[in-house]
Formats: structure tokens, C-alpha cells, sequence
């Protein structure tokens, strides 16, 4: 019997893994693609597609069409522009929404649940919809910056980073973790002689490192990803986002190896912020897994 | 200072009233304790007191100061949760401080009272911990800890020790006495459980359905409620209820007799009765004696609990009603055996007739 049971088990993980393989490859298969890719002149490379060798650094292999997308666009200014506008909009994303989450949870007040509904409705409105006229807004909103008062947004990146702060998502997504937590922990802090923003930063906060990992990973993609709005509001190439900077390699002639080259280029950050986030999101669930 | 007195405090959410009208007055230093069912509003009106809840009508003064519309901290209240509500994410000793770190005190003052409360709780060692390293009794100890540190005039306690187990619940609850004696604090602790009000209180207010139902010494309302519901709902097992009818009246003495039961007289000062009424008369199990006392009932008995120091029966009388008799040291009655007991007129209490109060309601 135990023999049996032993080797179900062990059919039972077998399946299990090869299950997880097969997802975890399909997956990782695009990935590993545009990275071989980047590596190999472009008619090597469409040979190579339809087969296995796609996945494989096999055959001319060289980092020149990363060189060759270094010289056809300003890569660094790219991704810099994006790493700043998301990084920028991530923070105050997290402190402005999660202010929000905290008013329409903790403190009473006349309407919130009025407003909050207003602000879940929104939620339904796709943003192509109120693209335009958003356009036409911060083209005449005034600016105060380092040459005095100006008119128009446009060609910046606060005109990438104020419309994008908070949204209806994440507010949504702290009000409702914030719904969970232990309302007594906010009493006590009250009775304790703690302002509302004490509580914020001293009890609420702290408390949240799953709903801010999430929200800034959610926050993080949807803002990287960018690509209609900074397409429409900036005009000038120093302001111009990652995805915008895509066009460049579309135009005339179309090199796959210098595209893939670019692509593996502006996949880094987020990568990178991904691997740390989940550190945090580990960590966070660690200190916060606490029975009351 | 921290003499508190509520004026017709009322609660309402919308067109509910949860509090109907609540007079209390709670001297300083002493320990109040708030009783009653579920349900009956003590919790809110502790919450009310602590500023948690806003008041819909009435006064609350704390010391002398009108505190209706005051914050929280500036009430000058420390309150000790159900949930104990200490942060899981601070250590034991920036839980205990966290009243005095958001006053703004200096880390030597901190470090001087955080270590004073944790002598009188004995839990020093506990100091460097995280919530989650401790077990209920321990985090109960912290919750109170930080109640203590801040020196305030009123400790308000909420059901503190609901969520420990029995045993340990006997040790807090002795624990909670002594601190009172050590400190001296006016102490309002809410319960649902008699045992914890009748050990712990100076002054019980029982209450129901948002209303005191009578306000005294443990020992007073033990032996003197006021009301059918007092006397059902302190003592265990719970008071007995029989339905009498007065026969005689003479002086402060009522005579009331039933089918059940022979003459006895019995006070009358819940009266005025008249004779030929309708009442109720109340007996604690524990002053029913076995075949003893001036008056008499015999029934077969139905149920007997065997506790060692004393033995429960549970007697059915000939009209088809269950009298519970407490009697003192462990002994054998098989069930269905006739049985016959006794008790002192001047032990019972008699009653106008009203509705009865569900019997296990607490």
C-alpha cells in the first residue's frame, strides 16, 4: 500500500511540475525570444523564427544591434524620461491615494459615500474617451516653474505625471484594504492622543505593505506603458517616453534585431522593479501576517 | 480629580435609540463595572465615554470639565480593548510608549515610565518583542501597560478578558484588582460576565436595552434587586421565579401561597401588593435547603450537576415547573426520586408580576 501511495504521490508531482513547467515556459518563451533575437543580425534572425533555434544564442552572434539602437534613437533619454515620469507618479500615487483610501475609510465626513461612488464610476470610463478633451485642458492650464508663470502643459513631464497621480483603481484598492484592518488599531491610536495624520503614518501605513506593493506594481506597468498620451502631449523628443521611443525603430526601413535590441533595453527597469517589489511584498506579508 | 458623572446621555443612529436616557454617577478612584446582555448598550457607552461615538443628548462630565464634544485624547482616558488592539507592528516597548511618543516626550521619560508599567505588570522581559511573539495573556498585558503609562484619570475597559481562557482569565481579573488598589484611577470596565462584576466592581450598573436597570454595590443588588431582571441576572445559577399569589398582607410582610408551595410571608417592600394578586417570588438556589426551612415543596427530581462543593438539582415541581436548588456539598440524588426542599421566607423576594426574564439571557 505504501508503495502505491508513494508512487501516486510521486506521479501526483510529476504532472504537478511538468504542469508548472509548461506555463512557466510559455510564459518565459517571448522573453527568451526577444533576448536571442537581439543578439543575431536580422536575416539570421528571420530564418531562425520558425524554429527552434528562435530560443537559441546560436549562429552570428554579436551585441551590434544594440549599438545600432543606441545610434538610431536616444535610449537613455528614454528610458530615463519613463523611469522618471513613472518613478514620480509611483511615489505620489502611493501618498495621494492612499490619503484618499484612508479619508473614505477612518474619518467620517457628509458625502463620502456619494463621492466614493462618483469615483468607482469613473472607473468604467475608458481613457481614449477623455483623451482629447483632457488635451485640450492642460494645454491651458498654467504652470508655475523655472521660467516664471507659463500657459500649456505641453512638452513636460508634470503634464505626463499631475493627470495620473490618483485614479479611481487605487483608491479603490487602499479603501478596501484599508476596510479590513482592525478598526480597535485606529481607536486605540485616537484615544492614545494621535492626530489623524499620526495614525496615517504611524499605524496605517506601516500596516500596508501588501496594498502599497501591489498598487505601486499595478501603478508601475500601467504608467511604463504609457504610450497615447505622451504620443499626444509631447511633441519634443527630450520629454518623450520608452514606448513613444518605439516609433523610431518603425520608420523606413524596420530592423527586428535593433527592435528586440531596444525592447530587451526597456524591459530591464521593469524587471528590476519587479524583482524588488516582491522582496517588499514578502517581506511585508512577514511582518503583517499577525493575529491581532 | 476623575469623578465622572453622565446627565441623560442618549445615543441614537438615526431613529434607533441604543441608549435611552442614562444617569451614572462614578465617584473618583472608584471601579465601576458596566453589566448586562448583549446587546444592552454597555460597550457604546463606554464608547461614548471615551469619545469614540458621539453623544445624542445629555451631558458627560469628567472631573469637572464637559467632555461632550472633546477628542478623545483630551478626555484624559486610557482604554484597554477586546482585541487588546496593540499594533503588530511595533515592538512591546514602542506599544507601551506610544502614547507618551505622540506627546512628544523625551526618550528618557520614555524609557523611565515604559519601565515603571512594566514592573507593575511584570513583563520586562517581554519588552523587546513583537505582539506576535506573545501569547493572549501577555498582549492583554501590554494593551493595559499602555493604558497605565500616560497616568490618565479614567481607565475604560471593554470586555478585556472575553478572549482569554478560563484560567487565565481568573488571574487578569485578580490582576485588574490589584492594579486598581496600586493606582487609585477611576476604573470603568464593561462585562457581559456576572463574575467578573460582582469580584471586580465597587459600584454594578446593570443594564438592558439601553437602560439602567439599578445601580449599587455588588452585595446590595445581590441581595436586593430591584427588578425581576436584576435578580434573574445576577447570581448563578440564575435566580428561580415562582408564581404566587398574595393571600395575606401584614405590616412590610406579604403571605403568598401558590399550588406548589405552602403559606409563607415573605417582605413585601417591592410592593404596594393587594391581596389576591398576581406575584412573583424569587429564590436563590443557594438559600434553598434540603428538607428544612419554613416552607416546604416536594417534587421528583429531573437533573442533577455534581460541582464537589456543591450539587445542583434541578427539582420538578407538581405543576410542571423547574425550581434549581444549589446544595451545599457533593451528594447523590438519583433522578426521579422525590425530593423535598425548603427555604426562609426572609431569603426570598417577592415581586410584582411582570414579564419574566429569559432564563441563560446572559
Amino acid at each position: 500500500m505504501a508503495m502505491i501511495s508513494g508512487d501516486n504521490h510521486g506521479l501526483r508531482l510529476a504532472v504537478r511540475y511538468t504542469v508548472l513547467l509548461l506555463i512557466a515556459l510559455i510564459f518565459i518563451f517571448p522573453l527568451v525570444f526577444m533576448v536571442m533575437s537581439s543578439l543575431k543580425p536580422d536575416q539570421q534572425l528571420l530564418v531562425d523564427a520558425s524554429s527552434l533555434r528562435a530560443f537559441l544564442p546560436v549562429g552570428d552572434i554579436s551585441l551590434n544591434n544594440y549599438l545600432a539602437a543606441f545610434e538610431r534613437a536616444p535610449v537613455g533619454l528614454f528610458v530615463f524620461n519613463s523611469v522618471l515620469v513613472t518613478g514620480v507618479t509611483v511615489a505620489l500615487s502611493l501618498l495621494i491615494c492612499s490619503a484618499a483610501g484612508f479619508a473614505f475609510v477612518f474619518i467620517n465626513w457628509k458625502g463620502r459615500g456619494v463621492i466614493l461612488s462618483v469615483l468607482l464610476a469613473t472607473l468604467i470610463v475608458p481613457f481614449e474617451t477623455i483623451a482629447i478633451p483632457m488635451l485640450l485642458m492642460v494645454s491651458k492650464l498654467p504652470w508655475l516653474g523655472m521660467d516664471g508663470l507659463t500657459w500649456g502643459w505641453l512638452n513636460s513631464y508634470h503634464v505626463q505625471i499631475i493627470p495620473f497621480i490618483a485614479d479611481g483603481l487605487t483608491i479603490f484598492l487602499f479603501v478596501q484594504y484599508f476596510k479590513d484592518l482592525p478598526g480597535e488599531l485606529i481607536e486605540a491610536a485616537r484615544v492614545e492622543g494621535a492626530s489623524w495624520w499620526q495614525i496615517y503614518r504611524r499605524i496605517v501605513m506601516p500596516l500596508s505593505g501588501p496594498i502599497l506593493a501591489t498598487a505601486a506594481i499595478l501603478k508601475f506597468l500601467a504608467m511604463y506603458n504609457q504610450y497615447l498620451w505622451p504620443l499626444m502631449v509631447t511633441q519634443e523628443e527630450g520629454y518623450r517616453p520608452v514606448m513613444v521611443g518605439l516609433q523610431y525603430f518603425f520608420q523606413l526601413n524596420i530592423a527586428w534585431g535593433e527592435v528586440m535590441a531596444y525592447l530587451s533595453l526597456i524591459t530591464l527597469p521593469v524587471l528590476g522593479f519587479y524583482l524588488y517589489l516582491q522582496k517588499a511584498f514578502i517581506a511585508s506579508i512577514a511582518s503583517t501576517g499577525v493575529k491581532g | 480629580m476623575a469623578k465622572i458623572s453622565l446627565q441623560n446621555i442618549k445615543k441614537s443612529y438615526g431613529n434607533v435609540d441604543v441608549i435611552k436616557g442614562v444617569d451614572i454617577d462614578i465617584e473618583d478612584g472608584e471601579f465601576c463595572v458596566f453589566v448586562g446582555p448583549s446587546g444592552c448598550g454597555k460597550s457604546t457607552l463606554l464608547r461614548m465615554i471615551a469619545g469614540l461615538e458621539d453623544i445624542s443628548a445629555g451631558e458627560l462630565v469628567i472631573g469637572d470639565t464637559r467632555v461632550n464634544d472633546l477628542p478623545p485624547s483630551q478626555r484624559g482616558v486610557a482604554m484597554v480593548f477586546q482585541s487588546y488592539a496593540i499594533f503588530p507592528h511595533m515592538t512591546v516597548r514602542e506599544n507601551v510608549a506610544f502614547g507618551l511618543t505622540i506627546a512628544g516626550a523625551s526618550k528618557a521619560e520614555k524609557d523611565a515610565k515604559v519601565a515603571e508599567a512594566a514592573r507593575i505588570l511584570q513583563m520586562e522581559h517581554l519588552l523587546d518583542r513583537r505582539p506576535s511573539q506573545l501569547s493572549g495573556g501577555q498582549r492583554q498585558r501590554v494593551a493595559i501597560g499602555r493604558a497605565i503609562v500616560r497616568k490618565p484619570q479614567v481607565f475604560l475597559f471593554d470586555e478585556p478578558l472575553s478572549n482569554l481562557d478560563a484560567a487565565l482569565r481568573m488571574d487578569m481579573r485578580m490582576e485588574i484588582g490589584k492594579l486598581h488598589q496600586q493606582l487609585g484611577a477611576t476604573m470603568i470596565y464593561v462585562t457581559h460576565d456576572q463574575v467578573e462584576a460582582m469580584t471586580l466592581a465597587d459600584k454594578i450598573v446593570v443594564l438592558k436595552d439601553g437602560k439602567v436597570m439599578q445601580i449599587g454595590a455588588p452585595m446590595d443588588l445581590y441581595h436586593n434587586p430591584a427588578n425581576l431582571f436584576v435578580a434573574g441576572f445576577l447570581g448563578a445559577p440564575s435566580m428561580n421565579f415562582l408564581n404566587v399569589e398574595v393571600v395575606g398582607l401584614e405590616g412590610d410582610l406579604a403571605e403568598v401561597s401558590s399550588p406548589v408551595l405552602g403559606k409563607v410571608s415573605v417582605s413585601a417592600k417591592r410592593g404596594p401588593f393587594a391581596v389576591g394578586e398576581a406575584a412573583i417570588l424569587g429564590l436563590r438556589p443557594q438559600y434553598i435547603t434540603l428538607e428544612s426551612g419554613k416552607a416546604l415543596m416536594k417534587g421528583k427530581v429531573a437533573l442533577t450537576e455534581r460541582l464537589g462543593a456543591e450539587t445542583v438539582v434541578d427539582i420538578g415541581l407538581g405543576d410542571g415547573t423547574s425550581l434549581i436548588a444549589a446544595l451545599p456539598q457533593d451528594a447523590v440524588y438519583t433522578v426521579g426520586s422525590d425530593i423535598a426542599v425548603g427555604f426562609d421566607g426572609d431569603k426570598a423576594h417577592l415581586f410584582k408580576a411582570e414579564a419574566l426574564p429569559e432564563k441563560g439571557a446572559h
